[in-house]
């Protein structure tokens, strides 16, 4: 069972909100003590997912939470957006397509970087990434 | 008055949203409408249901601290997203229209009418006054955070050697800023004459895969120009990130700090560092 502890909210709509987000990303990793290593890859992770959504989606709404499992914590980010959404998903966690001319990397790099991944999508209505990195992940 | 007004609840709210609506200085590029009534409707609720004859004269009263958080909430949005002051103005301005308006349908002594305006008013002008200063609060935040970009845009590039130029990057590396990092690397390597080109990442917070891209680029135009780029600065914590994102770098030459890139240079250019034969003899006396 995975209990949320705290939970904040963040509106990332534009380039500048990247740097404040991914702030307010290491504050949270920080405070439950998560190691540099863990820290960095889910910056990196969140990164990506962020980038994603203002390129395709034209930005969403992100949710921070501490969580916890037993005795373990972590923090799980949700990035909700009502963009065009994936057509295809698993053709998206593919390494190396885009659609864009990126390398491709972004989504099947999270899913590698983190604890737990999930991605939900509605073509037309949009995209949720759900990301879960716990301490000992 | 209180009374009256809790009464007439929804037709304030109706005549101030007919008031905003009909204002030349609408922006409903940056608010919808219905945002807006949402915003309104709560306002004027937080506002009437917690007014009273008693705490008309107080606009610091506890009563009205839903109504503070509202506006405060409302008008750093505001300023965030660009709105004038003159438009989160007339939004509380519009506000006390509507009220004295209501106000006004009601027969009463022009004597009593005119006390309850006053009173009205004055404590609608706290709460514009309240509106404006969280106003200049949100708006200077935003112009801290523009300061802190500033800082993180200036990118030095650096002769270290002849032949050599390193660049330290700070901050976060994102198409805006390689445009710049890449600008300036280019223009001094001809202007220099250099062949050998580090660009340091000890400054780079994280280095995800658009950071990653733009690097590769970097690299590229360097090698276009007939220069050798390395790039140093790479963390522990970073190298883990990359590998696991899957991000291939090794076509370049990668460092763990300047020291390493710069040792990597001279030797490239067949150059040698050496200790000075009297240095070498005093430390033997020393010993």
């Amino acid at each position: 069972m995975i209990l949320p502890l705290t939970k904040d909210t963040i509106q990332v709509y534009r380039e500048q909100d990247v740097v404040p987000f991914r702030g307010r990303v290491k504050e949270y990793a920080v405070k439950i003590k998560m190691g540099l290593v863990g820290q960095t890859k889910l910056i990196t992770a969140a990164s990506e997912i962020v980038r994603n959504m203002l390129k395709y989606a034209n930005g969403g709404e992100t949710t921070i939470e501490i969580v916890s499992r037993g005795r373990d914590n972590g923090i799980r980010l949700t990035f909700d957006d009502k963009g065009p959404g994936i057509a295809d998903i698993p053709l998206a966690m593919k390494d190396g397509f885009s659609t864009g001319r990126s390398l491709g990397l972004g989504l099947p790099g999270t899913k590698r970087l983190v604890s737990e991944f999930d991605i939900k999508s509605e073509p037309g209505s949009g995209t949720t990434v759900t990301i879960i990195m716990w301490i000992n992940g | 008055m209180a009374h009256t007004l809790n009464n007439k609840k929804s037709e304030i709210l109706e005549l101030w949203m007919k008031n905003q609506l009909a204002d030349s200085g609408l922006r409903d590029d940056l608010i919808s409408n219905k945002d807006l009534r949402v915003q309104s409707e709560e306002l004027v609720n937080a506002l009437i249901t917690n007014l009273n004859d008693n705490n008309i004269n107080n606009s610091e009263s506890p009563d009205f601290d839903k109504v503070t958080e509202l506006l405060g909430g409302i008008s750093i949005s505001r300023a965030r997203q660009g709105f004038s002051p003159r438009e989160t103005g007339n939004f509380i301005l519009t506000l006390k229209e509507a009220l004295l308006e209501i106000l006004r349908q009601e027969p009463s002594d022009v004597n009593v009418l005119f006390e309850e305006s006053l009173k009205l008013s004055r404590l609608l002008d706290n709460f514009t006054i309240l509106t404006f200063e969280t106003f200049i609060k949100g708006r200077e935040e935003v112009i801290l955070r523009q300061t802190d970009e500033i800082t993180d845009i200036s990118t030095p590039v650096i002769k270290v050697w002849d032949g050599i130029l390193a660049m330290p990057i700070i901050g976060t590396l994102d198409s805006a800023r390689t445009q710049v990092v890449m600008e300036n690397l280019l223009q001094k390597i001809v202007e220099t004459g250099s062949s050998i080109a580090i660009l340091d990442i000890s400054g780079v917070p994280a280095v995800d895969s658009l950071v990653a891209q733009h690097l590769l680029k970097a690299v590229s135009a360097t090698r276009l120009m007939g220069a050798d780029c390395i790039i140093s600065g790479i963390r522990p914590e970073i190298a883990q990130t990359i590998v696991h994102l899957g991000i291939d770098l090794s076509q370049i030459i990668t460092k763990a700090s300047l020291a390493g890139a710069l040792q990597y240079a001279f030797k490239s250019l067949r150059l040698e560092v050496k200790r000075s034969a009297l240095e070498v003899k005093g430390i033997t006396n020393l010993q």
